[in-house]
């Protein structure tokens, strides 16, 4: 309440508020602008994007997809996403217990490297990988000669890939692991589990949400990375060109359908992604509310 | 089981948690290590349980060496402070976790696991919560939650790091004599960790008082009332 409410007279119209709740047209207010925010920068592009896809209609887009090209483009963002999806939540997992569960000189150092990816533009990290393994260096020629190829080629875009996606897993299982300390993880111990079995029947589950959202966004992320892999692939049409690539260059060639109804199926695959995580949420509502701190 | 600790010390980082400390406490015994925080009581008893290594010093458990035994190895029954219940589980599959644990060969059938976890939920009264999550208990039933988990594995004792701690006075009380109950049916060799002293003297037939990382006095409640060994037990227990 304001301070005039106090020397006021009190007015029989008056609805008493708690003290965290804020008058109605502040609220409405608030809630406005975010809805337009919403509406300005997520709902208006994705309309756009799939406006334009189906502006000749949905065979156009449909032959579009159909393409040779636009058919090897998905096949590489799905193989790629499906190498370096696993290797990140391995590496996060990995990161985020040693972090969580162990002091060790160098601690903030570790902690700062994951958010690495986060601070350095990915076209500096793509070109790094090149500088690390292009056929002109030591190490790469040596790899070129032994058939394996890193730069402008699949191991190169999963690297990129990997580099890019590395903080989502860690950083989304880090506090939750802190936050629930190691007690129960000793109990498994004090009962007989061995070490794998802890981490099974106890660690895992009770860090699970966290771990299937940050695997979730590292999808979507690795689903959409251009600028790491954009340099590393060479962008060699209908082999090393992701989605994302060959978007690029379908829009480049005026061929906005093509463009727009590939990065209409990459929407649609990062909504289908958003849509299996609420679903899950849905589904395991009861074990959800136990699993939170009474 | 008898336990024997011997010359056992403790650092973490530059701080001497345990100065060396020897104790021997007798089979069957209900004792408490009671002390004000900071006095290397939890420590004594993670040591004894597994969950913590000594610097120096051996610990014997019915004469023989167990001071590197692993924690698996020991069948230490332990109940942690906020009793660390697996939250993602029921009730039964907390306590039944220790028996499926178990390799395969020493495994019971699952038949015999349910029988069991009843028993048990039947031993600490509670016999209808088996399916309930953690999260819809009380502090006194996740108590004897914990506790039943702890049994379940039929330990060879029984380590409790405040047990009562979490809990309001009243039933504070009531569990008390719960324990005391469970301890005089199962026989086992229990040690609990305590800072109140009240609850020591009135629980325990041992109690050992502890202050900086050294064992001031060991003995029974009505002995250390009338002969303190030294003017902390004195105080300590005045307080």
């Amino acid at each position: 309440m304001s301070d005039a409410a106090h020397l006021a007279p009190p007015r029989p119209a008056r609805r008493f508020r708690a003290a965290t709740e804020e008058p109605a047209f502040l609220r409405r207010a608030l809630i406005g602008l975010v809805l337009a925010l919403l509406a300005v920068l997520l709902f208006a592009p994705l309309v756009t994007v799939f406006g334009e896809a189906l502006s000749q209609g949905a065979g156009a887009a449909l032959t579009a997809l159909a393409e040779p090209e636009a058919q090897a483009a998905i096949r590489l963002t799905l193989l790629v996403t499906a190498l370096s999806v696993p290797l990140t939540a391995v590496f996060g997992l990995a990161a985020g217990w040693a972090i969580a569960r162990f002091d060790f000189p160098g601690k903030a150092v570790v902690i700062t490297l994951i958010d690495l990816p986060f601070s350095v533009s990915p076209v500096v990290a793509g070109l790094c990988l090149v500088l690390l393994f292009g056929a002109n260096t030591t190490l790469g020629g040596w790899l070129v000669g032994q058939g394996m190829p890193v730069v402008f080629a699949l191991p190169g875009i999963v690297l990129a890939t990997v580099f890019v996606t590395f903080p989502f897993v860690a950083r989304e299982i880090l506090p939750v692991m802190v936050e629930q300390g190691r007690t129960e993880e000793e109990a498994a111990l004090s009962l007989g589990a061995s070490g794998w079995r802890m981490f099974f029947t106890v660690t895992l589950p009770n860090i699970r949400w966290a771990l299937m959202y940050g695997v979730l966004l590292a999808t979507a992320r690795a689903m959409g990375e251009f600028g790491a892999v954009a340099v590393v692939s060479g962008k060699i049409r209908g082999v090393t060109a992701t989605i994302p690539i060959a978007i690029e260059m379908l829009y480049n060639e005026y061929l906005t359908v093509a463009a727009f109804s590939l990065a209409g199926l990459l929407a649609v695959l990062a909504l289908f992604t958003l849509a299996l995580k609420t679903a899950l949420e849905w589904r395991h509502a009861d074990a959800l509310s136990a699993n939170r701190r009474a | 089981m008898h336990i024997e600790i011997d010359e056992i010390a403790k650092t973490f980082g530059r701080t001497a948690a345990l100065q060396p400390v020897s104790l021997s406490i007798p089979s069957g015994a209900l004792v408490a290590l009671l002390g004000p925080s900071g006095s290397g009581k939890t420590t004594l008893l993670r040591i004894l349980g597994g969950l913590e290594f000594p610097e120096s010093g051996r610990v014997l458990f019915d004469g023989q060496d167990a001071t590197g035994m692993t924690i698996q190895e020991r069948r230490a029954g332990f109940v942690f402070q906020n009793y660390a219940l697996f939250r993602h589980m029921t009730v039964f599959e907390n306590i039944a976790y220790g028996l499926k644990a178990r390799p395969r060969a020493l495994r019971p059938e699952k038949e015999e696991i349910a029988r069991r976890v009843t028993k048990l939920l039947e031993l600490i009264r509670l016999p209808e919560i088996g399916g309930r999550y953690p999260a819809q208990l009380s502090g006194g039933q996740r108590q004897r939650v914990a506790l039943a988990r702890a049994l379940a594995i039929e330990p060879r004792m029984l380590l409790l790091d405040e047990p009562f701690g979490a809990l309001d006075a009243k039933v504070r009380k009531e569990l008390r004599h719960g324990l005391r109950e469970i301890h005089d049916t199962t026989g086992l060799t229990t040690i609990f960790v305590t800072h109140d002293q009240e609850e020591a003297m009135e629980l325990s037939d041992l109690v050992v008082v502890m202050s900086m990382g050294r064992i001031e006095q060991v003995g029974r409640p009505a002995d250390l009332r009338a002969r303190p060994a030294s003017a902390f037990v004195r105080e300590f227990l005045t307080a």
